[in-house]
């Protein structure tokens, strides 16, 4: 429950980052310590006290493994997390090739 | 972009061929040990990565290697959806599981799964290695 | 488990780190900070496949994050600046939303197996059948590539799509400007 509760905090801080920071690059910081938060979770969610990770070693083996399902689901989910945060980066740096600031609220100001 | 020095040069020619190594021998055993398509790709884009930020690159070249790579990115993708086609126009469903399984627990098992994990890991090593080339490398955007 | 509330303490004081240092590089390195505490945590819950991809993957963005950085600037000159009312406005609402956010997480944990505790309806027929059905000893790799494999080549798409934005973006020729 408490482990629970700190990739939920986390998730928390990364949105604050988005809401309430003026920087670009604070904001795609923010974005990925959301994934981090959703990412923990799911793997927290599939383990069991007592198992080993989901690979058969021997035919024979005991099967009492942690739940390979948020694993699969997970797995993906960081790759992409990757590929998002530079593309978000992309557009941060023409932003800044254009303006010459990271600063959003100066951004709107120089709209125009 | 520019090169890094003697030492960091010598010691990446000696440490980027087993990286290499070590990123295919964990997409070929995706189906029996920890790893797969996704991490054995990443870990070939994080040797290419290196050996760029080692050595620098002309940006004549750099536009060749990023159209390469691209393409391998696209093989990737095909071969991928290829096999699922094979499963619809073979057996009637798409990414049926049609090759036949091997013996359980040796390299040659899991029929289409080896198949699939080599396609993705071309798939994420060159995207990656692209967005890598596109992003960090191209010096000239800045320049307009 | 002591070490794996250990490293959620660190992820957590890294994470406030990353969000409010003045030096964007710092900023970056503490992100690493969060990363790494993550890949260690999968492995403390027995999950080596995602710790093998997250520290590799890890390293990836922030050598991209670096290298934006040292292109453009490294202080984040927002910080210290007079509050906006806006800024203050958004600081209010965000405060308002954590708070109703946290309550209802809360109750809907409560509905959750508690951690350690899997019930794990799905996954059991995934493991009796895995090696039986797809050959592979690895059931995660059964999973994302046999059962589950619509869902890779969504996932596939994704990254696809993403590649051919950052292309497109840092491409030069057909700019006026």
């Amino acid at each position: 429950m408490i482990a629970f509760l700190a990739c939920i905090v986390l998730f928390l801080i990364g949105l604050y980052a988005i809401v309430t920071k003026r920087n670009l690059i604070k904001i795609v910081i923010g974005f990925a310590l959301m994934e981090y938060g959703i990412n923990l979770l799911f793997a927290l969610i599939g383990f069991r006290h007592g198992s080993v990770a989901p690979i058969i070693t021997q035919i024979d083996m005991p099967r009492r493994f942690v739940d390979p399902v948020p694993q699969a689901l997970v797995l993906t989910a960081i790759v992409i997390a990757l590929g998002t945060t530079a593309l978000m980066l992309a557009v941060a740096l023409r932003i800044y090739n254009r303006y010459k600031t990271f600063d959003i609220a100066e951004i709107r100001k120089l709209k125009g | 972009m520019r090169g890094m020095s003697l030492v960091v040069k010598v010691v990446t020619n000696i440490v980027v061929g087993f990286i290499f190594i070590y990123g295919v021998y964990i997409i070929l055993h995706g189906h029996l040990t920890p790893g797969g398509g996704f991490a054995g790709g990443v870990i070939i884009a994080g040797a290419l990565v290196l050996r760029i930020l080692a050595f620098g690159v002309e940006p004549v070249s750099e536009k060749r290697a990023e159209e390469r790579a691209s393409a391998f990115e696209s093989l990737g993708a095909l071969l991928f959806i290829g096999i699922a086609f094979a499963g619809l126009i073979i057996g009637g469903a798409f990414f049926l599981n049609f090759l036949p399984q091997g013996t359980p627990l040796r390299l040659l098992s899991g029929g289409i799964i080896p198949l699939c994990n080599i396609a993705i890991g071309i798939k994420v090593g060159a995207g990656l290695f692209t967005i890598f080339l596109a992003l960090a490398a191209i010096k000239y955007v800045m320049e307009d | 488990m002591i070490e794996l509330y250990l490293f959620l303490f660190i992820m957590l004081i890294a994470a406030v780190i990353a969000t409010e240092i003045k030096d964007l590089l710092a900023a970056v390195i503490s992100l690493g900070a969060v990363g790494f505490s993550v890949a260690i945590m999968f492995i403390l819950v027995q999950a080596p496949d995602l710790a093998i991809v997250q520290i590799v993957v890890e390293i990836l963005t922030i050598v991209i994050f670096v290298a934006v950085v040292f292109r453009t600037t490294h202080i984040d000159e927002t910080i210290g600046k007079r509050f906006a009312s806006t800024h203050i406005l958004s600081m209010v609402l965000f405060s308002l939303f954590a708070f109703l956010f946290l309550a209802a997480v809360v109750q809907s944990l409560r509905e959750l197996p508690r951690f350690g505790y899997a019930t794990m309806r799905v996954a059991s027929e995934y493991i009796r059948l895995g090696l039986s059905e797809c050959g592979g000893a690895n059931i995660v790799a059964d999973v994302i590539l046999d059962f589950r494999a619509l869902d890779t080549l969504g996932e596939a798409t994704v990254l696809f799509t993403s590649v051919i934005g950052v292309l497109a973006l840092m491409r030069k020729i057909g700019r006026k400007r």
